[in-house]
């Protein structure tokens, strides 16, 4: 069963993503790529170059510079693995270094359409 | 009779069927089922010998049908079932009491609060939806949804049904026992409407716990949570006058406590106290000093209050103070519990805490300040959930007013 780990990190008061070194993700990457449950992974680049598209209903679409993190984590990157169930994934999730330091994933299963 | 062993065979069914099959809603079905056809088949041909084993084949034959009719749910099982068997090889026994795993399932923290309550109670201590409802006062179609949903988060999100490893368990056995507790808690004292206790609710946590009991039996929180248990609910008679008022401690008739109820429970204290102590092991140990006394005088007020100091430094939470406040009054006098109280006056947990304010307002009367005492009274009633309370602070005013 495949599970979508979001990485919220938690932002420092001047903007950095405060917590663990490279190194700190380095090391869980590769132990996600170790166990063989990686499907797929990434991080993504700084929120300031983040753009939002919205289409109206007639069309039109607005382009806007963004997302404004409103809530206090901002999402950092994410990876999906496979394992066989949510405690599992839950374990994973507590083993990456975004879960410290104010940040959190949430885990959400990639539903099956099969 | 019958109904007894539907009931006691009704939940390990579930069990095992969930375990096997990974899906709560098709184990309830066949279980379901299954009991039907014994129903229907027992009073002609006669109970078989092992009516449990039975009752098994039934329902998982019924399930096997039902997963051929199916393709496409049966190939989605099939996987869920290879990956578990993986995991975790079958056990040797027959039909063996796979209810632990339930119960950690339904107490599963990424599953809400009270959708943990409503789960054991449908699954584990076999209520219908309709019960289920009525234990927290919602109607049968809030219930329903609520239950729905988190069988379709158990299955969609797949919740594992497992026992948690040793290095897991200390972290997730406390959940379990905080559903059993809150079951009972409800019974012991709803929170709201006519009556003051629930009888029937405790009464299916104390089942609850000793099933766990006789599943964990060395553990040591476990004993203490069903010694808690049985200690308090021992005072069930006594704790209800004719109408259904209120009748605290030192006004209750001690004959009328189970004494039964009361020697298995200070049996099980010695098991839950025999090592470090956890926070149910503390308190059962002190509902067992209360059962002992033969009134409130001769209570052994010092150890209560000692064991209230092991609790608060495990519990450090205001309403376990309150507890210590008001044992140290009895062992020091009014004045040095009141100190105690009135410097939890600012916890915000306790400002709608009718016992904190009934607490604080007895305290007050006794030491004669009558004036400071109605008004505590007054909060107190305006904090309380169900009639007999209210009734029992409003007595308490009119003996107050001159």
């Amino acid at each position: 069963m495949k599970y979508l780990l979001l990485i919220n990190a938690s932002p420092t008061p001047s903007g950095e993503v405060e917590g663990c070194t490279p190194a700190d993700w380095m090391a869980f990457d590769q132990e996600v790529r170790d166990a063989g449950i990686m499907v797929s992974g990434e991080s993504l680049a700084d929120l300031v170059t983040a753009t939002v598209v919205k289409v109206d209903a007639a069309g039109h679409r607005t382009v806007t510079d963004g997302p404004f993190a409103e809530t206090r984590e901002v999402l950092g990157g994410f990876y999906v693995i496979d394992v066989p169930d949510l405690d599992v994934a839950l374990d994973w999730a507590a083993r990456c270094p975004g879960s410290r330091d104010g940040g959190n994933i949430v885990v959400r299963p990639i539903a099956d359409f099969d | 009779m019958v109904e007894q062993v539907f009931r006691e065979e009704r939940g390990r069914l579930l069990a095992a069927l969930s375990r096997r099959f990974g899906d709560l809603d098709l184990a309830e079905e066949v279980t379901s089922e299954a009991i039907e056809i014994a129903l229907e088949k027992w009073p002609i041909d006669g109970v078989p010998p092992k009516p449990g084993a039975w009752l098994m084949t039934t329902a998982r034959r019924k399930a096997v049908d039902r997963l051929r009719r199916d393709k496409t749910y049966a190939a989605r099982l099939a996987v869920l079932q290879v990956e578990a068997d993986l995991r975790d090889p079958a056990p040797a026994s027959e039909f063996p009491d796979d209810r632990l795993q339930l119960f950690f399932t339904c107490a599963h923290p990424a599953l809400p609060a009270e959708d943990r309550i409503a789960l054991t109670l449908r699954c584990l201590a076999g209520l219908t939806t309709p019960e289920v409802a009525r234990a927290f006062l919602v109607p049968t179609a809030t219930m329903a949804k609520r239950i729905v949903r988190a069988k379709k988060k158990i299955r969609e999100a797949r919740i594992p049904f497992r026992v948690p490893s040793a290095d897991e368990l200390p972290e997730r056995l406390p959940g379990v026992l905080q559903v059993t507790y809150s079951i009972f808690t409800e019974g012991y004292a709803a929170s709201s409407g006519a009556d003051l206790q629930r009888v029937d609710l405790a009464d299916e946590a104390i089942r609850l716990a000793r099933i766990l009991h006789r599943l964990m039996p060395t553990d040591r929180e476990v004993a203490g949570l069903l010694a808690l248990m049985l200690l308090i609910h021992a005072r069930r008679d006594a704790r209800t006058g004719p109408d259904g008022e209120l009748v605290l401690l030192d006004d209750q008739d001690r004959a009328r406590w189970d004494r039964t109820m009361i020697e298995e429970g200070r049996a099980l204290v010695l098991t839950a106290i025999t090592g470090p102590p956890g926070p149910y092991g503390v308190q059962a140990a002190i509902a067992s000093l209360h059962d002992e006394a033969v009134d409130v005088a001769t209570t052994d007020w010092p150890q209560i209050v000692a064991l209230y100091d092991v609790l608060l430094a495990l519990v450090p939470s205001p309403v376990v103070a309150l507890n210590r406040a008001a044992a140290l009054a009895l062992r020091d006098g009014p004045e040095a519990g009141l100190r105690l109280i009135d410097e939890l006056a600012d916890e915000p947990l306790l400002q709608t805490y009718h016992p904190y304010h009934l607490a604080r307002a007895d305290l007050l009367e006794r030491l004669n300040r009558r004036a400071e005492a109605a008004a505590a009274y007054q909060r107190a009633l305006d904090s309380a959930g169900t009639d007999p309370e209210r009734r029992h602070v409003e007595r308490r005013l009119q003996r107050l007013s001159p």
